[in-house]
């Protein structure tokens, strides 16, 4: 024991090693890495121990096999002889066309019903509230059996096929449209529809220029359909409209020609768009919401008209508000588009975790592409919609 | 203007008034009634040109939906029966109706599904169980919470296994989960989601904001990873990859497959509603926690938890519904629950009607209607409560 000289600078003794935060916490990331390593390790072993007792190939040689089975609907080449890599793009693009149409037509009505909540009209709010409600609490997987078994299972045959007005038909096995040919004469019109839009693009920018010079605006609207829709219809007539359709006909046992859609991806397109746009109402709603009436008033009181207030002030702030949650729905309904397996659809999940894997028995390989492409696809379209999002978002000091 | 004023006043000077209005003009009718039916209906459907014509093509819309809807589960419908041809159209009964009969005749089956019937009595214990472990957890002023927390989260789990899944020592016979089905299966993996996810919801969130780089690391990874995913691919991958990556001799079953794989994906949902509720909890909290020298897991059990769970209830029972709603995927990877037990009875040649799909679906849509209906209204309650506090 020393004693203290009043004054003298004593250092405290060090605390042990173990109650340093520091120490402590880079202690428990190594237990938890190490128990994280450890799972992973059983975890291979294991599968390398199963797969090799079940005599399963290992590794992505499949890929290039032949997959022997046929595909109702393929927007590329495909045959039974083409290989399993074939059929993967065959469903992913199966995949991304139910999605982007069921996109389209989800934002739309999910628009028309959302504003339709907020209507000052009674009926219209209380209706579309309903639908909100409705729709929301019932499971997506029950609708679409629904629209499949129920409504378009349940048309009638080939033989009693309703006839649609302009030469299609409508059965239980799908609807036949007639199909569009273009002659070469039609490239014109695709390269003034070119033309149009650019053309568009330019006056937008002059009339913009011209309007922060001098005050003056131009009619952007009117002259850009004119330009994107006007223009090419004139050249269309002018070169004679070189289209013909191939209409479907109707024989004893089958409809030969034209466009078949078939009832499995209208079912899916059906309950997809109906069910989400339930969820974009909400958004939207929010969404409008959220910009306090005083910016109306305001907007009012400088004297804007209803609607460039609701174009210029309104809007603009509510999207600010809608885009991110938005692109949720956007993603949930792309994947959501994998149930395409319960009313067999030909889906990336029906054709690939499906039919490839009970028929290569390769589930790893398989569901790890599987996940991987929904995965790239999320992280793709967040990536895109947060580039968006900060583009509009609030600039603050 | 000026010239006229200037006119009559020099007329008004010069002599008399050529004319004066001796009587006061006739009052102008009152402006319509706002009140009443016909003012409100004037206010509210025609108030404008735009709104006639929407009022018009919106009640033609609902003449259009309502009444045959009405006309079909209702008025047509055949309520009892013993075979399918009482749901067929006869010269009595020339329109075919929702076959309710149908739908009586299977309700057991709906409910329980292949358990054996002499122990039916324990689904339905297992059902009063819950029951009371719902209303105690969502009964916002119950009393003893907490002991009500410890049953639903401890307690009732190990006493639904017991009685479900049967323990012979206690005289319970065992019944294999390939017996479970119907809304048995579905309310059972719809619990285990929820009672699972909660606590895994909780860790991971507090995880991702934790201050260790490796923690957050592995949190984030796993949440992005599986909210980036269908949950379909979540259950193909539990179901047919589970299986290979433990050893051959624990082979879980089918129905445990899809449990691990509904957990841990509303794990990872209920992992972000945690975060923002964490997020909402001001710094100094936590400062004032360690000030008066709190540890880590005090701060959070004591401090941060029960404010941050609070205002989330809402949202956790928002994402319950979505559980409950996806709960109908485990169908497709071949689990009977109470959609499956609706497809499996529709395409039964003893009741073969072209009614009894749409009656089954009809009746399915009825029932999660009422309860994710009932949930959401339930979470818009506890809102409106939460809201109060902070209303002046």
């Amino acid at each position: 024991m020393t004693t203290l000289e009043p004054g003298a600078v004593t250092t405290p003794p060090k605390p042990p090693l173990i109650y340093n935060p520091k120490v402590r916490g880079i202690a428990y990331q190594a237990v938890l890495c190490i128990i994280i390593a450890l799972l992973a390790w059983a975890a291979v072993n294991n599968a390398a121990e199963n797969l090799a007792r079940a005599k399963i190939a290992s590794g992505f040689g499949f890929w290039e096999n032949t997959a022997g089975f046929d595909i109702s609907q393929t927007l590329i080449d495909y045959t039974t002889t083409s290989t399993y890599g074939r059929a993967f793009w065959v469903g992913l693009l199966n995949t991304l066309l139910v999605a982007a149409l069921g996109i389209v037509f989800a934002t739309i009505l999910g628009f028309i019903v959302g504003i339709g909540r907020l209507s000052k009209n009674w009926l219209v709010a209380k209706i579309c509230g309903g639908y909100v409600e409705i729709i929301r609490n019932i499971p997506l997987l029950l609708q679409l059996l629904f629209w499949y078994n129920a409504v378009l299972k349940a048309l009638p045959g080939i033989r009693e096929s309703i006839a649609i007005p302009g030469g299609g038909f409508l059965n239980n096995r799908g609807v036949f449209l007639p199909q569009p040919l273009f002659q070469p004469a039609a490239r014109w019109t695709l390269l003034a529809f070119g033309v149009g839009i650019v053309a568009a693009f330019v006056y937008r920018t002059w009339a913009r220029r011209r309007q922060m010079q001098t005050g003056q605006q131009a009619p952007v609207l009117w002259v850009t359909l004119g330009l994107v829709i006007g223009w090419p219809l004139v050249v269309f007539a002018a070169s004679g409209f070189p289209v013909q359709f191939d209409f479907p006909e109707a024989g004893r046992f089958n409809i030969r020609g034209g466009v078949e859609i078939l009832p499995e991806f209208m079912a899916l397109l059906f309950g997809l768009v109906i069910y989400t746009a339930a969820f974009i109402a909400e958004v939207v709603r929010a969404g409008i919401l959220s910009v306090v009436k005083g910016q109306t008033e305001a907007a009012y009181s400088l004297g804007l008209r209803p609607g460039p207030t609701l174009r210029l002030v309104v809007v603009p702030q509510a999207m600010r508000v809608i885009v991110p949650p938005l692109t949720n729905q956007y993603l949930n309904l792309t994947k959501n588009s994998s149930l395409a397996v319960a009313i067999g659809y030909p889906d990336l999940v029906q054709i690939f975790a499906g039919t490839v894997l009970n028929q290569t028995g390769q589930a790893v390989e398989v569901i790890a592409i599987t996940m991987a492409v929904y995965l790239a696809i999320s992280l793709v379209t967040s990536g895109l919609m947060n580039l968006y999002n900060r583009r509009i978002s609030l600039v603050e000091r | 203007m000026s010239d006229l004023a200037t006119t009559t006043d020099a007329a008004l000077m010069s002599g008399p008034p050529g004319y004066v209005r001796k009587e006061p003009i006739a009052p102008l009718p009152p402006p319509r009634s706002e009140a009443g039916l016909p003012g409100w209906m004037r206010q509210n459907l025609f108030s404008s040109p735009l709104n006639i014509a929407l009022t018009i093509i919106f009640a033609l819309l609902l003449v259009w939906i309502v009444p045959p809807l009405v006309k079909f589960l209702i008025v047509d419908a055949v309520w009892d029966g013993a075979t399918r041809a009482d749901c067929l159209a006869r010269p009595d009964h020339p329109v075919m109706g929702a076959c309710w009969a149908f739908v009586k005749d299977r309700i057991n089956f709906f409910t329980y599904g292949f358990y054996p019937i002499d122990e039916r009595w324990r689904v339905n214990a297992f059902f009063v169980l819950l029951a009371v472990g719902v209303g105690w957890i969502a009964w916002l002023d119950a009393p003893y919470r907490k002991l009500g927390a410890i049953y639903f989260f401890i307690l009732m789990p190990v006493a639904s296994v017991v009685l479900l899944l049967g323990f012979p020592w206690l005289g319970f016979t065992r019944v294999s989960t390939t017996q479970w089905g119907g809304i048995l299966v579905t309310i059972v993996v719809a619990a285990v989601g929820i009672v699972a996810s909660l606590p895994l919801g909780i860790l991971l969130a507090l995880g991702r904001r934790s201050q260790m780089p490796a923690v957050r690391l592995c949190s984030v990874v796993f949440i992005e990873f599986v909210r980036g995913v269908p949950l379909i691919t979540v259950l193909f991958m539990a179901s047919v990859m589970l299986p290979l990556f433990v050893p051959e001799t624990w082979s879980p079953d089918k129905l445990l497959r899809a449990l691990v794989g509904v957990a841990l994906f509303s794990a990872a949902y209920m992992a972000e509603v945690v975060r923002a509720g964490l997020q909402a909890i001001p710094k100094g909290q936590i400062e004032a926690a360690s000030a008066v020298g709190l540890g880590y897991w005090r701060t959070m059990q004591l401090i941060v938890l029960p404010q941050a769970l609070r205002i989330t209830i809402p949202n956790i029972v928002n994402s319950t519904v979505a559980l409950f709603k996806d709960t109908t995927l485990v169908f497709i990877v071949g689990i009977f629950d109470f959609l499956k037990t609706i497809e499996a009875a529709r395409t039964d040649p003893t009741w073969a009607t072209p009614v009894t799909s749409t009656t089954g679906y009809a009746f399915a849509a009825i029932l999660y209607l009422i309860c994710c209906y009932g949930m959401s209204r339930y979470a818009r309650m506890v809102e409106t409560r939460l809201a109060r506090g902070d209303k002046r």
